[in-house]
């Protein structure tokens, strides 16, 4: 049984919270207990950067964790390295990975070595449906559940291409542009139907999400959980408390009890 | 997607979910255009009496050789760039759109945009790498006498590919109301076959004017590659023709070492801006900063159909160095009394290598662009 399903699954219906950290920001060191934090603050599911240099689905505050850990000599490896260690010391959490094509294929056996390290699944930010089967397959074959997203602006087929491909969840987009802190998610009801009908894997809401109202109107919609990523980051780098942070926004999806 | 957007095994679509309605929106406006003889007849209205097409076909009068210019230089905007401006603004009108964006490495793709967006009536927004808006100031004002605005990229190396990013980031969030006027032959489907397209009007007026000229088609053709849309639009009516194609690719300060941009000839097969093709980066896939003393060759990735050219073996691609390139430069000016851009010379400087090797071979060149945004430059690096 998956991670991501056993969570969805004690989760009862409840929202699952999902945290992003980019793995090696600033330092190896640092990311690693950073981790733990997002763990401590009560995230149901962790998703993880691996660094690339050029992000075009990324806002500024993503960009630059991205950089800081390039500049800091972070590796592919080093990147599975922190996963492998993490999933030593919490062996239920679902970890997703979220990368760049460019990252994957430069890899060879990147699925592979993402299973061994214990992910549990990967969306690649530049892999839309139309060019994902090939990718897909390799996952399957490794053992790693594919993510794709979804937007209000996903055409009928396409959704119902992305709702076969998916396994973990499917992650929706709450408004067009790239990752970052500024609001403005519109939280469609209407896709998380569309997705429902097409038999999807959970809708996550993800972009924008930086507030407890983010996510209880994420949540509103229909949601069956939230991902926030760049105000994690942000507060990271500025040395602030990442699990205080974490927790303020698990206690907006209403599931607080559940055990870590 | 109605076509497979696959020269080979290169090529595809490589963008965010976001962007792949917005890339079938163009897709489709693309092909009904292309069946629709009022497109045709306005855009190639614009290409004669607006841009000044068709080009002149030069035979240098000093240069050793049989060495045949392609004049892209002439065209108003000063490079082949106009051509698919004109296209693609027409395009963007069709498909109800108020915006415009592109990127600009050297600045000519930036001009090229402002010039359509001030005639057909677009509000323009062009990305510039701040290195570049340093190294071509020139080029910026002209932009803004046009009326685009030109936003400086402080991310990556900022030059060119940081350009396409932040064009990229844009659109994702500004497609409904904004066209991405992408400025080469390379990014994700249908970019890198529509632009093609629109700039196959060089290679097809310059095979009727060299069979004209000479009675024959010439012997080799020759393009600078950056992105490759200048080189692609010259070679595209050659393909089927005993003809052959050389694409010269920025070799900067030299292939053994890591400032260039020859992408086809020391990349490695990645995924780029949208697109499968060859990639300078590290053994990790992270892109590699490139170097060449034009900067609008300056481009870690090059265009799907290049690759597949080069893969299949129909076009061959070779390297200049910045210091080759400058002296084809000089050459041609005090020879023929012609300033090129720099991107131009590195075609040049390996016409000028091949005459001497086979003095007999006609040699088409493709003229890409004008020398005046690198006349600041030349004087000092000349000096």
């Amino acid at each position: 049984m998956s991670r991501y399903f056993t969570m969805f699954d004690r989760l009862d219906g409840a929202a699952a919270f999902g945290a992003f950290l980019m793995l090696g920001d600033p330092d190896l060191k640092t990311s690693a207990r950073l981790l733990d934090s997002l763990v401590e603050g009560g995230a149901d599911m962790i998703e993880v950067g691996i660094p690339f240099s050029d992000p075009v689905a990324d806002g500024p505050v993503i960009q630059a964790a991205a950089q800081r850990a390039l500049a800091a000599g972070v590796r592919v490896g080093d990147c599975f390295d922190l996963i492998a260690a993490f999933r030593g010391r919490h062996p239920d959490v679902p970890v997703g990975i979220l990368t760049y094509a460019n990252i994957v294929v430069a890899r060879t056996g990147f699925m592979r070595d993402a299973a061994e390290a214990g992910a549990d699944s990967l969306l690649i930010a530049d892999v839309p449906a139309l060019e994902a089967d090939p990718f897909v397959r390799d996952m399957e074959q490794a053992g790693i559940e594919p993510v794709l997203i979804a937007a209000a602006n996903t055409p009928e087929p396409t959704l119902r291409h992305i709702a076969t491909l998916s396994k973990a969840y499917t992650y929706c987009v709450s408004r067009a542009g790239i990752t970052g802190t500024h609001a403005g998610g519109q939280f469609d009801a209407a896709l998380v139907e569309r997705l429902r009908a097409a038999d999807a894997p959970p809708p996550v809401f993800g972009f924008g999400i930086s507030a407890p109202e983010h996510v209880r109107a994420a949540l509103s919609a229909g949601a069956r959980g939230v991902i926030c990523g760049s105000a994690i980051v942000d507060l990271a780098q500025r040395g602030g408390d990442v699990a205080r942070f974490v927790r303020s926004l698990k206690a907006a999806t209403g599931n607080e009890s559940a055990p870590q | 997607m109605r076509l497979s957007g696959r020269f080979g095994r290169f090529g595809g679509c490589y963008v965010p979910e976001i962007l792949v309605p917005a890339l079938e929106q163009l897709e489709v406006a693309f092909l009904d255009a292309q069946q629709d003889p009022a497109f045709a007849a306005e855009l190639n209205g614009l290409l004669a009496d607006y841009a000044g097409r068709p080009t002149p076909l030069t035979r240098c009068r000093n240069l050793p050789g049989n060495i045949y210019l392609k004049r892209e230089d002439l065209l108003h905007g000063g490079a082949h760039k106009t051509n698919q401006v004109l296209g693609q603004g027409l395009l963007a009108k069709r498909m109800g759109k108020a915006r415009l964006i592109a990127e600009t490495g050297a600045g000519q793709h930036g001009v090229a945009t402002a010039i359509v967006g001030a005639l057909l009536g677009f509000e323009t927004v062009v990305y510039m790498g701040a290195e570049d808006v340093a190294r071509q100031q020139l080029n910026v004002f002209r932009m803004q006498l046009m009326g685009a605005i030109v936003v400086p990229v402080e991310s990556g190396g900022r030059t060119l590919k940081d350009a396409i990013n932040e064009a990229l980031r844009d659109w994702s969030a500004s497609f409904e109301t904004t066209h991405y006027l992408l400025g080469t032959a390379a990014g994700p489907h249908p970019f890198p076959t529509m632009v093609r397209e629109f700039q196959r009007v060089i290679g097809g007026e310059a095979r009727a004017q060299i069979v004209e000229q000479l009675g024959r088609l010439p012997d080799v053709a020759i393009a600078c590659v950056g992105g490759g849309s200048n080189a692609i639009g010259l070679f595209a009516d050659f393909i089927p023709d005993p003809v052959r194609l050389i694409g010269v690719e920025p070799a900067g300060k030299g292939l053994s070492g890591a400032e260039h941009g020859a992408t086809l000839l020391r990349g490695t097969r990645g995924i780029l801006h949208g697109a499968e093709t060859y990639v300078l980066q590290d053994d990790e896939g992270q892109i590699a900063d490139t170097w060449s003393v034009s900067a609008g060759l300056d481009y870690p990735a090059v265009g799907p159909e290049h690759a597949h050219l080069k893969e299949s073996g129909r076009a061959e691609y070779v390297g200049c160095t910045d210091a080759e390139a400058l002296a084809a430069f000089k050459a041609l000016a005090e020879s023929e009394g012609i300033l090129c851009a720099f991107e131009s010379a590195h075609a040049l400087a390996h016409a000028l290598k091949l005459a001497e090797a086979e003095p007999d071979s006609a040699i088409l060149v493709g003229l890409s662009g004008r020398g005046d945004k690198d006349v600041d430059q030349a004087r000092r690096l000349l000096a």
